[in-house]
């Protein structure tokens, strides 16, 4: 495993070579924030059918992370990985144009579980050796918040969940983290894995230039087979149903009435 | 039958959001136990024993589980529900819960729902995707079954008038990875959102942080607690715990005020199973109105004062 010098980044160049490392970073493909959801009307699940799939917003936070690393200095190689079938290469080159150098594609059927891709991603860690591992805090399809946590169980590494600041000191990752009270700062031994929350940073945009670059950059396509991994079902997806409609409401006129209303009618003050 | 439940507290106080845990617990049936889990907790323990509906307390005081460290805790939490049989372990949604239970689940070899909203039979559970908007009928197939649960949608079991054993864990794990530097501590005399009975939040409208005072003077008046919309956040006119969506704090009060706020389904996802949804905003086609039962298409420099004044 790579091990980190105790000297601070960035102070000269043998500085930085010393304190170098690979950051693995994850991407996942899902439904665009901005598209409405729909259920299919069999009930089976939400329909996916020709509607705009995008990175996950947790996923760009995390290469963007991984890349101003790189930037930095600290960081010497960004390996993104996704797993899925063959349309998640698309969130690979999104990725490789935001400034990542490689990309490792899992191809399965669907996609799968968390547990499933933290076992996966475990053998990922385990073949690259990573000195950091960036992953979103939550997919915001599944809504898990799942995976980042199974994977430091799985390798048995620290593990610094939504964090919004990422600090590299020594052999130290310090991850600020944003939890219910206020915000919490834990020192992780390296190699950790990270997950990212809104405001670690704001991705950039890739330039035109930098997206015909990443079609150039090395893709591997691997199978969960190669891999050694054989995946089990943990759970069953029923149905999938529409949320309870809320009524529309009544504009009121002014302060007054809405005093009133909620006074009398709701009878909530 | 039996079900392990990670309290939530601060090595002082049993927080609410357990209550909620137990209350689903409760659902499910059979035995309730919960596990108080920290660093100079007896006082933790001796509140947990009070609760409704719960048959034993375990009690693990070490330093190494002072701060709530998964590398710790989970370690912790996987032999017991092994050792002792338990089969669902059970945490609140927390930032807590959802940090501790995947690695749990991992370490026994399972997969893990989160934040169930209901208990539909003893394998089979309703939980929201896509921020709320599609909710699935999961059914488990493993044999341990670990579980978060979002609090707003089951009521707390009352804190008091049960009588369970205490009994002391003495297992040590501590993994060496990871250590606790400080923390920033949000200190307010509100009372916290996820238990408010009244909610008021602004959002980008607001303009600043200091016109937040507008707003707190509302909830003085109203016993409320103050939220804000991510894009509040993000301009740094509040801190992030005050965040209510999908990413943030999901609440559903009695009654719940958006300021300012235009209504983006991130932020629905977090407030909407409100009872009462107020909305004021200057824009009429603003989609809050769409869920609010009472809007007020005004300025809100002229109508929370005055409503402040009115109240
Ligand atoms: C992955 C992801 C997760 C997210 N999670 C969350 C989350 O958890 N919570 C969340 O809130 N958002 C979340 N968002 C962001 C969300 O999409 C919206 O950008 C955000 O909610 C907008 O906040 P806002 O309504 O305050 O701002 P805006 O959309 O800018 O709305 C401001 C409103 O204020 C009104 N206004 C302005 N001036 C006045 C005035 N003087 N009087 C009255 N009204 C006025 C305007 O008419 C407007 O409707 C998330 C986004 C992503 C991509
Ligand atoms: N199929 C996948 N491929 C790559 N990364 C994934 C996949 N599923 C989940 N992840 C990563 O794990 C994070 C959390 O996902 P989840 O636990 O499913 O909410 C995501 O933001 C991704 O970074």
């Amino acid at each position: 495993m790579l091990t980190m010098q105790a000297a601070p980044v960035g102070l000269d160049i043998n500085a930085k070579r010393q304190n170098s490392m690979k950051v693995l970073v994850t991407v996942k493909r899902v439904l665009d924030y901005n598209v409405k959801v729909r259920v299919k009307a069999d009930r089976s699940d939400v329909d996916l059918a020709n509607v705009k799939m995008a990175l996950n917003p947790f996923c760009e936070i995390a290469v963007e992370e991984a890349v101003r690393l790189k930037e930095a200095g600290v960081a010497t190689e960004v390996v993104v990985v996704s797993i899925g079938p063959k349309a998640v290469q698309e969130q690979i080159r999104t990725a490789l144009a935001l400034g990542a150098d490689r990309g490792i594609h899992i191809e399965t059927e669907n996609s799968p579980e968390s547990l499933s891709v933290a076992k996966l991603l475990a053998k990922v860690v385990a073949d690259e050796q990573p000195g950091l591992v960036i992953l979103g805090k939550q997919a915001i399809d599944s809504d898990n918040n799942q995976t980042g946590q199974m994977l430091a169980a799985l390798t048995g590494l620290s593990q610094g969940t939504f964090a919004s600041e990422v600090k590299i000191e020594g052999d130290e990752a310090l991850v600020t983290r944003e939890v219910d009270g206020g915000l919490q700062t834990l020192g992780l031994k390296l190699p950790a894995i990270v997950t990212t929350d809104l405001r670690l940073n704001e991705p950039r945009y890739a330039s035109l230039p930098n997206i015909m670059k990443a079609k150039k950059k090395p893709l591997d396509v691997k199978t969960p087979a190669d891999l050694g991994v054989e995946l089990r079902a943990h759970t069953e997806l029923l149905s999938v149903e529409p949320p309870a409609e809320r009524k529309g409401g009544i504009k009121v006129g002014s302060v007054a009435e809405l005093v009133e209303k909620l006074k009398n009618e709701a009878k909530v003050i | 039958m039996a079900t392990l439940i990670i309290a939530e507290h601060d090595n002082s106080i049993l927080k609410p959001a357990t209550l909620n845990t137990v209350a689903a617990a409760a659902a499910i049936g059979g035995d309730a136990v919960l596990l108080v889990a920290g660093e100079g907790c007896q006082a933790v323990a001796g509140q947990a024993a009070q609760v409704a509906g719960v048959n034993k307390v375990l009690l693990a005081d070490n330093a190494a589980y002072g701060h709530q460290l998964a590398e710790n805790v989970a370690p912790l939490v996987a032999e017991l529900a092994k050792s002792a049989g338990f089969e669902y372990v059970l945490a609140p949604a927390t930032t807590t819960g959802k940090n501790l239970l995947p690695r749990v689940a991992a370490l026994l070899d399972v997969g893990q729902l989160s934040d169930i909203v209901s208990v539909e039979s003893a394998d089979t559970f309703k939980r929201p995707i896509y921020a709320g908007n599609a909710i699935a009928t999961v059914k488990s197939l493993d044999a341990i079954k670990v579980i978060t649960v979002r609090g707003t949608a089951f009521d707390p079991v009352a804190a008091e008038g049960g009588s369970a054993s205490i009994e002391a864990v003495t297992a040590v794990h501590d993994a060496g990875l990871s250590r606790f530097v400080g923390e920033e501590v949000a200190k307010s005399d509100r009372p916290e959102l996820t238990a408010a009975r009244v909610i008021i939040s602004g959002g980008r409208g607001m303009g600043n942080g200091e016109n937040f005072a507008l707003l707190e003077k509302v909830a003085d008046k109203l016993g409320a607690a103050v939220g804000a919309s991510r894009a509040a956040v993000d301009a740094g006119f509040v801190p992030n715990d005050m965040q209510v969506g999908q990413t943030g704090k999901i609440v559903a009060p009695e009654l719940y005020i958006a300021v300012g706020i235009s209504g983006a389904i991130q932020h629905l996802a977090g407030m909407k199973d409100s009872k009462v949804i107020v909305a004021i905003n200057k824009d009429e086609e603003a989609p809050i109105f769409q869920v609010a039962d009472y809007g007020l298409v005004a300025d809100l420099f002229d109508a929370v004062p005055e409503l402040e004044a009115s109240l």
